[in-house]
């Protein structure tokens, strides 16, 4: 396993105007869990496929353990890709498939045996070693491209370019856990590319948010949730994300619809705009402590209830939990320790609380 | 209204449907919810009239269309992979359909001017699709399917290409867009989650049967047998097997008891399922059932964590609503209020109860 370094990496493709990556100066290191998390377009596919080595920057380097691979291609950077539609052999059966990786590289018989028994019983396919692909559903096949992936060990890194969209619900709980056990197991450094956030939340330690080519935040899913450096992480992170709050600053306070919320230091007035950042999981409804809230709908997706309003004629949504009762006319408090301000998009200060 | 009666359809010895009966309103949307394989699509092309059942009957507003060719029904269907004609304008990809029967341009202006405007594509009708994001693209597709006001609209999961967040913002949108139609909406899903955000009723599939159909969040909150309560869980719905021995539970495995009673069961197996959201790590009532585990591994999203744990040899998960690390092969306890404990019997079938507590 290595770490890997970006080296004031950039990329355009040749015909493209704009920059499909800009440049970005990186250091991952050795036996981490990264996740590339952003929409279609904001060039972590890109991204993916420089450090794979299927494709050359057109600007600076990349370094594995210190060492220049720029020039070098997918095999000679000894890396492992699993992608998103399944690659497997269907002549092949199961266990000849996950074999497949192994007979490449000449590991000796025993061994190969005994690695894809552990694949199988990973992938929970044991029952099916002996059975052609050709049999398999997508998502059994899906697991046999995860299930190669993981095989070698003496690879640099292994890459996951959105390995589980094709997955049922049910099976990506499964499979995530699995991926979660083996990078503790083995420590292999992962960079695992997805739109989907509760997958890049769960599986990494570093989550690289992407928007527009560039990288927006790193952080841990905490840092994410809990402070986002940019407006687009948070509306990007969280189901609904963070709630965007045209405001006033007074000092070292913003204030929002007349009501003061304490900064953690005076900002600077000069920004052009300013917002104030509320997660809907910090505000809290009652019946008459607050902001009043005019409720526009309630969606009641089981596990917690999302009620939509307005105040003073901005959008919000709010969290209530599961068996917790919404009044009528319900008034809303933020919880100010959770209050991040924004001044043209970037957060420049949080909550003080009171 | 679009009813079915017994619909089967097997294939060289595979059931695909198994005697499938359901009533669906217009102005409606109707969720089918199920895993891979487990009939949707196959449900959808009989109603559009693509696929023939070997038995059962099919009638729209009470007339029957089980031998009615596809081109004669008033059908749009919405695939997964979104479809549009690359060389026409936004436009002229929603008038198609229209076009096709020869309506004049005056009405398709106004039509296409409506149906563009509920999907937010008016300042977009003179673009190429290929020149649109995936979810414009998909939002194209669907004002194609919903232009030629069809009387059945079929959308096999529309959403499942799309971003994430797009799918959000889609499915936040969807249930006015369907309520304006006046026609029978057919919505499959194999996210339960979808389900729920997008409300209406939803048939519960699994290998070809119906396991439940209703309202959707009455089916989230009461399903009739283990197999619907699973189907419609997101994360999965945790379920031990257990034994009940004049009116006292113990587990089936290690021979504990559980510390509830119930009266009025008669003996026998069953399995206790409880949804990982209602496993809360403080003791808050002294009636709450205590579950022990050993950690298999924990997921943090930042603002909730899922326990993965192993119960009785269950692979059991817990949803917290705060950030807690666990460490691996630790011990680990919850507790369930009685309430939330749901119980099926040896058929899988829901068991109706009232727990009484054993102190």
């Amino acid at each position: 396993m290595a770490s890997i370094q970006l080296q004031s990496l950039a990329h355009r493709y040749p015909s493209a105007p704009d920059y499909a990556l800009r440049s970005m100066q990186q250091t991952w290191s050795d036996g981490g869990a990264y996740a590339l998390l952003g929409p279609s377009g904001c060039g972590k596919t890109t991204l993916l496929n420089i450090i794979s080595g299927l494709l050359r920057p057109s600007e600076g380097r990349v370094l594995f353990d210190d060492i220049d691979v720029t020039d070098l291609t997918t095999e000679q950077r000894n890396i492992a890709q699993v992608f998103q539609f399944p690659v497997v052999y269907d002549t092949m059966t199961v266990a000849e498939n996950l074999a497949f990786p192994l007979h490449n590289r000449g590991i000796a018989r025993n061994e190969i045996e005994k690695r894809v028994a552990d694949a199988l019983q990973m992938l929970d396919l044991q029952d099916r070693a002996n059975d052609r692909a050709r049999s398999l559903t997508a998502d059994d096949k899906q697991k046999i491209s995860l299930g190669r992936g993981l095989v070698r060990t003496d690879v640099q890194a292994i890459l996951f370019d959105e390995p589980l969209t094709v997955i049922d619900p049910h099976l990506k709980w499964q499979l995530r856990t699995e991926l979660k056990k083996i990078h503790q197991r083995f420590q292999h450094t992962m960079i695992y590319v997805t739109h989907d956030q509760t997958e890049a939340l769960t599986f990494a330690d570093q989550v690289i948010v992407m928007y527009e080519g560039a990288v927006v935040q790193i952080g841990t899913p905490q840092q994410l949730f809990e402070t986002p450096e940019h407006t687009f992480v948070g509306r990007f992170i969280g189901s609904p994300g963070m709630n965007v709050l045209s405001c006033e600053v007074d000092g070292s306070d913003a204030v929002f619809a007349g009501k003061k919320f304490p900064l953690n230091k005076t900002v600077d007035a000069s920004a052009s705009r300013f917002e104030l950042g509320i997660r809907p999981e910090h505000i809290k409804l009652s019946a008459g402590d607050g902001m009043p809230l005019t409720v526009t709908a309630l969606e009641d997706v089981g596990r917690h209830v999302i009620v939509r309003g307005e105040i003073e004629g901005a959008a919000l949504s709010a969290l209530v939990k599961d068996g917790v009762a919404i009044p009528q006319n319900p008034y809303v408090s933020f919880d100010s320790v959770h209050v991040n301000l924004y001044a043209d998009d970037y957060r420049v200060a949080s909550g003080r609380g009171d | 209204m679009l009813e079915l009666r017994n619909i089967s359809r097997h294939q060289g010895g595979e059931i695909f449907l198994d005697d499938v009966s359901l009533s669906m309103e217009r102005g409606e949307l109707n969720i089918l919810l199920g895993r891979t394989l487990a009939g949707k699509t196959s449900l959808m092309r009989i109603m559009a009239g693509l696929d023939k059942s070997n038995s059962g009957e099919l009638l729209f507003d009470g007339v029957s269309v089980l031998g009615m060719p596809v081109q004669k029904r008033n059908v749009a269907m919405v695939y997964q992979q979104f479809i549009n004609y690359p060389s026409l304008t936004v436009f002229e990809n929603i008038a198609s359909p229209l076009r096709v029967a020869r309506v004049g341009q005056n009405q398709i202006d106004m039509q296409v001017a409506e149906v563009a405007e509920l999907l937010q594509l008016t300042q977009m009708l003179d673009r190429m699709p290929d020149t649109l994001s995936g979810g414009q693209q998909q939002r194209v597709a669907l004002a194609r399917a919903l232009v030629k006001k069809a009387d059945l609209v079929l959308l096999d999961e529309p959403l499942a290409n799309l971003d994430y967040k797009l799918r959000e913002e889609l499915r936040a949108e969807l249930p006015a867009l369907f309520a304006a139609m006046g026609a029978v909406l057919v919505y499959a899903t194999t996210e339960p989650t979808e389900a729920l955000v997008l409300g209406g009723n939803t048939v519960c599939l699994h290998e070809g049967r119906v396991e439940q159909f209703g309202p959707t969040l009455s089916l989230y909150r009461t399903p009739n047998s283990l197999r619907s309560a699973k189907t419609f869980s997101d994360p999965p719905l945790n379920s031990v097997e257990v034994e009940c021995v004049a009116g006292q539970f113990i587990y089936a495995k290690s021979r504990q008891l559980l510390g509830i009673k119930i009266e009025k069961i008669p003996d026998g197996r069953y399995i206790l399922a409880v949804r990982p959201h209602h496993l809360s790590r403080k003791r808050e009532a002294s009636d709450e059932i205590e579950i022990e585990g050993n950690v298999s591994v924990t997921e943090l999203t930042g603002s909730e964590t899922f326990v993965h744990f192993s119960m009785e040899d269950n692979s059991w998960v817990a949803l917290l609503h705060d950030v807690q690390d666990f460490a691996v092969a630790s011990k680990v306890k919850f507790y369930l209020k009685p309430q939330h404990l749901l119980l099926f019997d040896s058929n899988d079938a829901l068991v109706e109860w009232q727990p009484e507590i054993n102190n």
